[in-house]
């Protein structure tokens, strides 16, 4: 039996081809000529090892490698690629700097950096380098990347989470198009229920999918867990009707999900138990990739989240940030890279290479063409743009990270949805949780 | 002191010569004995200092993690940072904290059950396996097979068995008709908590059968054949002749299964990560997402802390135990 990821779905997924980019000899020529330019210079006989999450869609991965030697043949710099899987990063940093030895570079998952602000490189010349030549950071970038003044990190990408639908089982449902708020979202789970081609979304302890949905739940419907001072606020009428309107959907879920963590989506989509759940772009990655698979793959679209009582999207991407540890010897080496990398000829070829399971945070990549190669790739340009930030109307510091490792709003919504608790009770247990962390 | 003195001598000059050296040693002062001397050549403390490297391991790797850890716990550090004093802060978060409380019931009811079934599963065991059948050596290497897979790759068995879409055994049920609706193996409060059990007890059973079956086998045939001919039952024989002369053993092996099911903490985190809503959290793996994958390394410590209680009164209920005679021969003390 094999170890079944998302990853190994994914493997070899298919790469459009990338339209205007460099490769080759010419690729070294450039970054050759950029490394002559860059206004960091990497230190003598400088070594980096940078750990990254672990890849999800084969070719962004291949491309990243060979970004990475193109950097090394440029400037000599060895770099030293470390993958583990996303929920591992955030121990595997923290226990990094609070040691100070361990990888030069970490490319984890959301606030990351804000774990320990004191203990990352300043990359503010970084940040204004790459925002002055490439359209303006996307202001959530923006929000992910400061603490205080300073930039603390370089947030490379984003990863969009978006609905994924079978299209015949819309329109058996009756619907001309996928529903655009929240009230139709109900009435098309309760008819694919009745169909028999119900959907699901995880409400076990899975990081990516299930803070995604539950996050995007509470706010659609005005819920916060803490208001701009960091203040709980989350004792409100909105947070009880986001969480009655998050019982109604389970109760027309496909049975279990409250077990699922972040794979178990895919497969069951992919084995077509499924009809509609959240995700990034991996389940149509994996379809298009297998021939047996290409029913579903021509069948499934992807969909904006609907929009709730707020009236305006509330949507939970992931942030991909890359920090350099203050421990590193070679910190221009480190900004160098950070640099190299969100360079045009580098990723306009690695975001095509990632077939849209990355996104941009820079507004000049709207144009590259992977968005509009095919146009079911097309929404999962506007996931930087569209997404709240950790912590919601708060700050995206520790606070913020912890209580999303500690899934208090998922268990919250868990509560509810299982029936351990009524929305009272469950408010009340994580507001108990809250006060811990933002004490 | 009179080295020269042995000498026979050769010459007349070298023995001058070191006449002359001796009596220069004579005149020196005798100087009193110090307290280094005797640490020097006091063969008491020869043994002291041979036993330093093996104390500074301890120390280094045992106390020394062990103490950090509860210092720990009554500060607030947070990953990345140090922490200040905070007394018993932490301590009284906790008591009002309904999922820390609902760990300790998790862990509670882990042990005790699992514990349980571990111990008359893998008696059962070990007495079907002391008797004389064919492949003797090679089936007793089968039963060692769950304790020898690494728990990780285990649990990942366990965690497509217990799929709540893709489950083998919801899948036969299915087939042979005897249910409709997948079994929810890992979403229900109760059915996870009974599948992440029974899991532990499937590895944890040939540890105490195979320990079992070693004392079993230091059993003397003699008394079963001195009990045989005072027309002893089989089951007098196990309760008057094997279940005593095994309880010391019975006892280590428990002490120890116990602490291994307390902290047990790969299993969990591999299966469930403690969800369902924290139905299947154990004090360990919510100390390890508190303190490592939260950042509030105070409070995990607390937690982890908190467990310490529970262990040593594990650990001297054996300690004790094991010093009476009742315990070790299975008889009255009086």
């Amino acid at each position: 039996m094999s170890y079944f990821t998302r990853r190994t779905l994914i493997k070899g997924s298919t790469a459009a081809a990338a339209a205007g980019a460099l490769t080759g000899p010419a690729l070294l020529e450039w970054a050759k000529a950029w490394a002559q330019s860059a206004p960091w210079k990497p230190e003598k006989d400088a070594q980096l090892s940078l750990l990254r999450w672990k890849y999800f869609v084969q070719s962004e991965d291949d491309a990243f490698v060979k970004l990475t030697a193109a950097f090394t043949q440029a400037t000599g710099v060895k770099v030293d690629i470390i993958r583990e899987s996303f929920e591992d990063i955030p121990p595997k940093a923290s226990v990094a700097a609070n040691t100070g030895t361990g990888p030069d570079l970490f490319w984890g998952l959301y606030s990351l950096p804000h774990l320990f602000p004191q203990k990352c490189v300043d990359v503010t010349d970084v940040a204004e380098y790459l925002g002055k030549k490439y359209g303006g950071w996307v202001p959530t970038a923006i929000a992910y990347g400061k603490s205080g003044d300073k930039w603390i990190n370089i947030p490379i990408a984003f990863n969009g989470n978006m609905m994924n639908y079978r299209i015949s089982s819309l329109q058996k449902a009756g619907m001309p198009k996928f529903p655009a708020t929240t009230d139709e979202f109900l009435e098309y789970a309760k008819a694919t229920k009745k169909n028999n081609t119900p959907g699901g979304m995880a409400l076990g302890h899975a990081t990516g999918d299930g803070n995604a949905w539950v996050h995007w739940c509470l706010w659609s419907f005005g819920g916060n867990l803490v208001d701009q001072n960091d203040k709980i606020i989350l004792n409100s009428p909105e947070t009880v009707k986001a969480l009655e309107y998050a019982k109604q959907l389970y109760d027309n879920f496909i049975p279990g999900t409250a077990s699922w963590n972040d794979a178990f989506n895919n497969k069951a989509f992919l084995a077509g138990e499924i009809h509609w759940t959240n995700n990034g772009i991996s389940i149509y990655a994996a379809a298009k990739r297998d021939p047996k698979l290409k029913e579903i793959a021509d069948d499934m679209d992807h969909a904006l989240w609907p929009v709730g009582p707020v009236g305006k999207p509330t949507e939970f991407h992931v942030c991909f940030p890359m920090l350099a540890m203050s421990h590193t010897k070679n910190p221009q080496a480190c900004k160098a890279l950070m640099a190299f990398i969100l360079e045009a000829d580098n990723y306009n070829k690695w975001l095509t290479d990632s077939v849209a399971y990355l996104t941009h945070p820079l507004n000049a990549y709207d144009a590259n063409p992977i968005w509009t190669a095919d146009p079911k790739n097309t929404i999962f340009r506007e996931a930087a743009k569209r997404t709240l930030t950790a912590g919601g109307l708060g700050s995206v510091g520790e606070k913020a990270a912890a209580a999303l490792a500690d899934f208090i709003v998922l268990d919250m919504f868990a509560n509810v949805c299982t029936g351990r608790e009524d929305p009272k009770g469950a408010i009340k247990i994580a507001e108990r949780q809250a006060q811990r962390l933002y004490r | 002191m009179t080295g020269g003195a042995t000498h026979r001598p050769s010459n007349r000059d070298q023995l001058m010569a070191e006449l002359a050296v001796d009596a220069r040693q004579i005149q020196r002062p005798i100087r009193a004995v110090t307290v280094w001397d005797r640490l020097k050549a006091n063969h008491n403390w020869l043994s002291a200092w041979f036993m330093l490297p093996t104390a500074a391991f301890l120390i280094l790797f045992l106390a020394y993690p062990l103490g950090l850890g509860v210092w720990l716990s009554f500060t607030d550090a947070r990953v990345g940072r140090a922490g200040i004093f905070v007394g018993l802060e932490n301590y009284e978060w906790l008591l009002g904290d309904t999922v820390f409380w609902l760990s300790v019931f998790n862990t509670m009811l882990y042990t005790f059950v699992a514990s349980t079934f571990k111990f008359a599963v893998g008696l059962y065991l070990a007495l079907l396996l002391n008797q004389h059948m064919p492949f003797k050596a090679i089936i007793r290497a089968i039963v060692l097979i769950p304790f020898i897979v690494p728990t990780v790759l285990s649990a990942i068995a366990f965690w497509w068995i217990f799929d709540s879409q893709f489950s083998i055994v919801s899948w036969t049920l299915k087939k042979a008709g005897l249910i409709s609706t997948n079994i929810d193996f890992l979403g229900d409060f109760w059915n996870a908590r009974w599948s992440v059990i029974f899991a532990n007890i499937w590895r944890g059973v040939p540890f105490v059968a195979i320990t079992l079956l070693a004392g079993l086998q230091t059993v003397s045939p003699t008394l079963y054949e001195a009990a045989t001919i005072d027309g002893a039952s089989r089951w007098q024989m196990f309760r008057h002749v094997t279940y005593p002369l095994l309880t010391p053993i019975i006892a280590v092996v428990m002490t120890f299964s116990v602490l291994f099911t307390f902290t047990d903490f790969q299993l969990i985190w591999v299966l469930t990560r403690g969800g369902p809503v924290n139905a299947t959290h154990l004090m360990a793996t919510l100390g390890y997402q508190r303190a490592i994958g939260g950042g509030y390394l105070g409070e995990g410590a607390a937690i982890a802390t908190a467990m310490i209680p529970f262990l040593l009164a594990v650990i001297l209920i054996s300690w004790f135990g094991l010093q009476r005679r009742r315990w070790q021969q299975g008889e009255s003390n009086d």
